[in-house]
């Protein structure tokens, strides 16, 4: 009797076992960062960008993709059959369950020990001190001339001439063609430099070559080369190749750029960042003016006021108020006194007035004359009956006779 | 307040890293202030002159290239070609 099993089977799905595989052969250094040398053979260049192609030696193959990002930084003559060091990670297509390797450098073979070399050179030259940060000098930031040693030939010189064209055509360019490949390029590129230097009198120099493989670069290793470029009285601009290339004349030099065009950016200003520039000093030196005149202004308005503060002016009128206010109390005085006369005028008058006999007439009394002596009569021994007599009374007189004495 | 007598360059012929220099001293100038009035107007009359200057080299600049060739020397020098 067939006895059943406990536990039934665990079965995978294709995908999840060719995952495990993936995450198995992912797992393991060795595998994500190698070097591996071989031929090219099945090259296939379909429209994606893409490149495919089989790795293989005598006795293995080995399936390899460059995707088209890295494509176009690996420059190397594609060609089946050529000999090859490739560098990539393995990992697992799960579609067709084919491992592969995830290209993202190549080199012919032997460039590795070239590369070796460079290495050494670089080390060496670098303990020298020929590298050092500190020895990099300033760009001029606007260049009056432009030394340019370079090709003759090729697209740079154009793409340069161009780029300093368009931002900054005061400069001139001292052009001195070389060689920049070849078994003479270095010792026509060492010319090229202490020429240009020595006839143009330029205050910054450019070192540029268009984009080429390694070898084509290779100019730009020599020690010489690179000797000279660091002793150059001044300062030294490179645009070697693309940005992904790197030579020892860029360690050299003042300043690497990326490549030709980038190098003729970095040496020249804008132009139009001059112009915009220039508007603005000119506003801004309007503003200064203007800010120098007000606050004169403002200056003499103070004086102006300081003068007036001690000016004999205020003396004059603080002089001239006191004045004003004397004649205004001998003003008062006068009249003062002049009401005070009148009073005691009329005082007098009162007074006066209380003695005068016609003040008492007035009262009703009479005043009594004799006619023929003249005389006030005040008794009655002045008097016989029959005198003619005068009496004056408030308002006149009259005459009387005397008659019995009473 | 200075008597010296500042002999400036003709504007006419100055070069553009020139003009720009003089005008940024004369902006610098004006910045300070220590300068008497009549001094103030010359900076800025002739600060307004550079700049405008500098505007039209700008504007009218055409490159100037020069060859010059490395092989009237290599001849005197090496005559490996």
């Amino acid at each position: 009797m067939e006895q059943l099993p406990l536990f039934t089977q665990r079965f995978w799905t294709v995908t999840e076992f060719t995952l495990f595989i993936r995450r198995l052969l992912e797992k393991e250094p060795a595998t994500q960062d190698c070097w591996i040398r071989g031929e090219i053979s099945n090259l296939s260049r379909p429209a994606s960008g893409h490149i495919y192609f089989t790795l293989k030696d005598t006795g293995a193959a080995l399936r390899c993709v460059v995707w088209r990002t890295d494509a176009s930084r690996i420059r190397i003559a594609w060609l089946d059959g050529a000999e090859v060091e490739v560098h990539g990670r393995v990992t697992v297509y799960e579609v067709s369950g084919q491992y592969q390797l995830i290209v993202d450098a190549v080199q012919p073979v032997g460039e590795g020990l070239l590369f070796q070399e460079f290495l050494k050179l670089k080390a060496r030259l670098e303990a020298e001190g020929l590298f050092d940060p500190g020895r990099k000098r300033a760009l001029p930031e606007i260049p009056s001339r432009i030394g340019i040693v370079t090709s003759a030939t090729g697209a740079a010189v154009q793409d340069m001439l161009n780029t300093i064209r368009r931002r900054y055509p005061l400069a001139e360019v001292i052009l001195c063609p070389t060689a920049v490949q070849g078994v003479d390029a270095p010792q026509q590129i060492i010319r090229a430099l202490k020429q240009v230097v020595v006839e143009g009198k330029p205050d910054v120099v450019i070192v540029a070559r268009g984009g080429g493989s390694l070898e084509d670069l290779w100019a730009f290793n020599d020690e010489q080369v690179v000797r000279v470029i660091a002793s150059l009285p001044v300062p030294v601009v490179t645009g070697i190749g693309h940005e992904t290339d790197f030579t020892l004349a860029d360690f050299a030099a003042d300043l690497r750029a990326p490549t030709p065009t980038a190098a003729a950016e970095l040496v020249t200003p804008n132009r139009m960042d001059l112009a915009a520039k220039l508007l603005g000093t000119q506003k801004y030196l309007i503003d200064l003016i203007k800010g120098t005149l007000q606050e004169l202004n403002l200056e003499i308005k103070q004086n102006n006021y300081q003068l007036k503060l001690s000016s004999p002016l205020s003396r004059i009128q603080m002089q001239r108020q006191t004045l004003d206010e004397a004649l205004e109390r001998m003003k008062t005085t006068l009249i003062h006194q002049s009401e005070l006369r009148s009073m005691r005028l009329a005082g007098f008058m009162h007074r006066f007035m209380a003695v005068n006999p016609t003040a008492v007439v007035n009262r009703g009394y009479a005043i009594v004359t004799h006619l023929t002596t003249g005389k006030v009569i005040t008794s009655i021994q002045q008097v016989v009956n029959g005198d003619n007599i005068s009496i004056r009374v408030k308002d006149g007189g009259f005459n009387a006779v005397a008659g019995e004495k009473g | 307040m200075s008597d010296k007598k500042v002999v400036y360059k003709n504007i006419a012929e100055m070069k553009y890293e020139e003009a720009a220099a003089e005008l940024e001293q004369i902006v610098n100038q004006l910045e300070e202030g220590q300068i008497s009035l009549e001094d103030t107007l010359v900076l800025y009359e002739r600060g307004q002159l550079l700049s405008k200057h500098c505007t039209d080299l700008l504007n009218a600049a055409e490159l100037k290239v020069r060859t010059i060739s490395i092989d009237t020397q290599s001849n005197s020098q090496t005559s490996e070609k």
